[in-house]
């Protein structure tokens, strides 16, 4: 038997576990209210989440029956109308499987390329920049990434992209041997791989960002911790700064990572949009949902509009599916470091 | 010089700071260690800290400190909070100047060499000058074993045999027994007490000649006080060890000179400086008296 404190009453040891207690407060209406509106704006952007894929579904849903599972297999986008002009859905088919392959394809390309420049430009300004640069650069790379896309897309066109094509010349020259930089076509102009690097310049600034407030935050104590032990300014950022930072920056990639896939503008002016599955980067022949969504709709007719509406369900559970891996990733990749 | 005319060889220094030159000063640091120390006969280097003032900003924190410390011993800084001891030993080992806005004047000389010298690659100095902070604070991605490791992938050194490296310093740091079954459990899940003793493990690890200890039982319980405590006295028979702390209990337990410090509001200053038992029993400064007997602070 334990000692018992003076005056305490001795517990009794036989007596049985007592029922769980149920703790409740009663909050003030003060609380009540703001708890209500808090709700409402936390509820409201699911609400609008759910409206949007409602109405996309609904919409698509002819055309997907239709189609039927061809719709993300096939690669054919084929209108046949009848001899009134109406639309005949039986004899046309929908089929999106290379322009869904196409968006992921710029999409990690650009994210391939983003991120180590990100993380370089994210150090430097951490640990490197002199206040006043550090001061214009964050303000210029903020103001970056609030950028109109078309305008990303426009120098794209008219100034990246003969680069990237020298770019993709010397890849290809040096790298054949691996499938994806093999060219069955010599054609270098508007190719997916243009289509990244234009990309990855309208994601970089968003993965800096992210990547720098999370290097910001490491812990003083650890950074002095490993000065103390006679590090280097680079054995510091190695051994303290990138471990704690991982998940962050991986997080930002993947934030970058879907800005990308849903890209429409920029992607449009620089990509040559081709219904053939391709998986060569180099060659200029891709595929995007959101280019295609828009270069289609203007002159679709009402029925081509539902199957592009059902094209953009596509595009939107994709983006569910890359940004639930990426929580994945986060995830995984966190904890240990911080 | 004999032993019977050396007085205290702190005060002495401080005195002669202007005319004493690297080779008197290792005779007076022999001097001192044969009279704190009989019979122990590696010695030879020092560090002296010479008129160091320090600013934050245009703020001065630190004016005009003067000390000297001599190998194989113990000295405790106190003081009360903000009267600039911490600020004080980061200068030592140039941690200082990771602060923005620090600024310092003065010199510290590390076995005669002024530390602040251009040119002076800070990394090997503060391989030699190593540092223990208040706040345990063990690299969390890495094992225990990574951990007290640590320092030789930081600076880049080679040993010849890591794991006896390894169990050389947990045993020094007094942490073997209770981690040896676990050397490849992460760090941070240690108690608190055993993460100090983790990062005291790691600092002993680059072989320092000299340790600062920023307050490094402050967060911690009794128990492992003590276990640091003891860890301290084994390791002043081998190394210099400079302690900031702000229980003075501590300081006349653990240490053989005592310098304390105070700040009326402006930049801290030196108060008086002696062996511990002098500091304690009879201060020359009226000041330190209020302090040691608990009047203030």
């Amino acid at each position: 038997m334990s000692t018992t404190a003076p005056g305490a009453k001795s517990a009794n040891l036989s007596s049985p576990t007592p029922a769980k207690r149920e703790i409740t407060t009663k909050p003030r209406l003060s609380d009540k209210v703001f708890r209500g509106v808090a709700t409402a704006g936390g509820l409201s952007s699911l609400l609008l989440l759910g409206l949007i894929f409602v109405f996309l579904a609904f919409q698509g849903f002819q055309v997907l029956r239709s189609e039927g599972i061809g719709f993300i297999t096939g690669s054919n986008w084929e209108v046949v109308q009848d001899n009134v002009g109406n639309t005949d859905l039986s004899a046309s088919t929908f089929g999106i499987a290379a322009m869904l392959i196409g968006t992921v394809i710029c999409a990690t390309i650009a994210v391939i390329i983003a991120v180590p420049i990100s993380v370089l430009c994210a150090l430097y300004l951490t640990f490197y920049a002199p206040s006043f640069i550090k001061r214009l650069m964050v303000a210029l790379i903020d103001l970056m990434a609030a950028f109109p896309s078309i305008l990303f897309g426009m120098w794209g066109y008219f100034v990246l992209m003969p680069h990237a094509e020298y770019w993709a010349k010397l890849i290809h020259k040096y790298f054949e041997w691996i499938p994806i930089f093999k060219m069955d076509v010599d054609i270098f102009e508007r190719s997916p791989f243009v289509a990244g690097v234009v990309l990855s310049t309208m994601i970089i600034p968003i993965i800096t960002s992210i990547s720098r407030e999370i290097f910001s935050q490491t812990p003083l104590d650890r950074i002095q911790a490993a000065y103390a032990l006679g590090a280097t300014r680079w054995a510091m950022i190695k051994a303290v700064v990138i471990p704690y930072g991982r998940s962050g920056v991986v997080g930002g990639a993947m934030l970058g990572l879907g800005r990308a896939m849903g890209e429409t503008v920029a992607v449009y002016t620089v990509l040559n949009l081709v219904y053939q599955i391709n998986w060569q980067v180099l060659i200029g022949a891709g595929g995007n949902v959101a280019s295609m969504i828009l270069l289609k709709f203007g002159e679709a007719g009402p029925t081509e509009t539902k199957a592009l509406m059902a094209a953009g369900l596509a595009l939107f559970i994709l983006t569910l599916i890359v940004n639930s891996i990426a929580n994945v990733i986060v995830t995984k990749t966190g904890g240990k470091g911080r | 010089m004999s032993n019977s005319e050396a007085q205290d060889p702190l005060d002495k220094g401080n005195e002669k700071m202007e005319t004493t030159t690297p080779s008197s000063l290792s005779s007076v640091a022999a001097n001192a260690a044969a009279k704190r120390k009989p019979g122990s006969g590696a010695l030879g280097v020092g560090l002296e800290a010479r008129g160091i003032h320090a600013w934050f900003g245009d703020k001065m924190v630190l004016k005009d400190i003067s000390l000297d410390f001599w190998s194989g011993t113990v000295t405790a800084l106190i003081g009360p909070s903000g009267c600039g001891k911490s600020t004080f030993i980061r200068t030592l080992n140039r941690m200082h100047e990771f602060i923005p806005g620090a600024a310092m004047a003065g010199d510290v000389l590390l076995n005669g060499k002024d530390i602040y010298e251009s040119g002076t690659d800070v990394t090997k100095i503060r391989l030699k000058v190593g540092m223990v902070f208040q706040k345990p604070n063990p690299f969390p991605s890495m094992t225990i074993a990574d951990n007290v490791l640590a320092g030789l992938k930081l600076a880049q050194l080679k040993v010849q045999n890591k794991d006896d490296l390894l169990e050389e310093c947990l045993v020094r740091a007094g942490l073997w027994a209770e981690v040896k079954d676990r050397l490849s459990a992460y760090g941070g899940s240690l108690s608190g007490g055993q993460q100090q003793r983790l990062c005291i493990a790691r600092s002993l690890a680059v072989r320092p000649e000299i340790l600062l200890m920023d307050e490094p039982c402050s967060a911690l319980d009794p128990g492992s006080t003590l276990k640091i405590e003891e860890t301290i006295s084994e390791l002043s028979s081998t190394m210099t060890i400079i302690i900031v702390t702000h229980n003075m209990q501590q300081a006349a337990r653990v240490s053989d000179y005592t310098g304390f410090f105070l700040s009326d509001g402006g930049p801290g200053e030196l108060i008086e400086v002696g062996p511990t038992s002098e500091i304690f029993s009879r201060p020359k400064d009226v000041r330190t008296e209020n302090y040691v007997t608990g009047r203030f602070g």
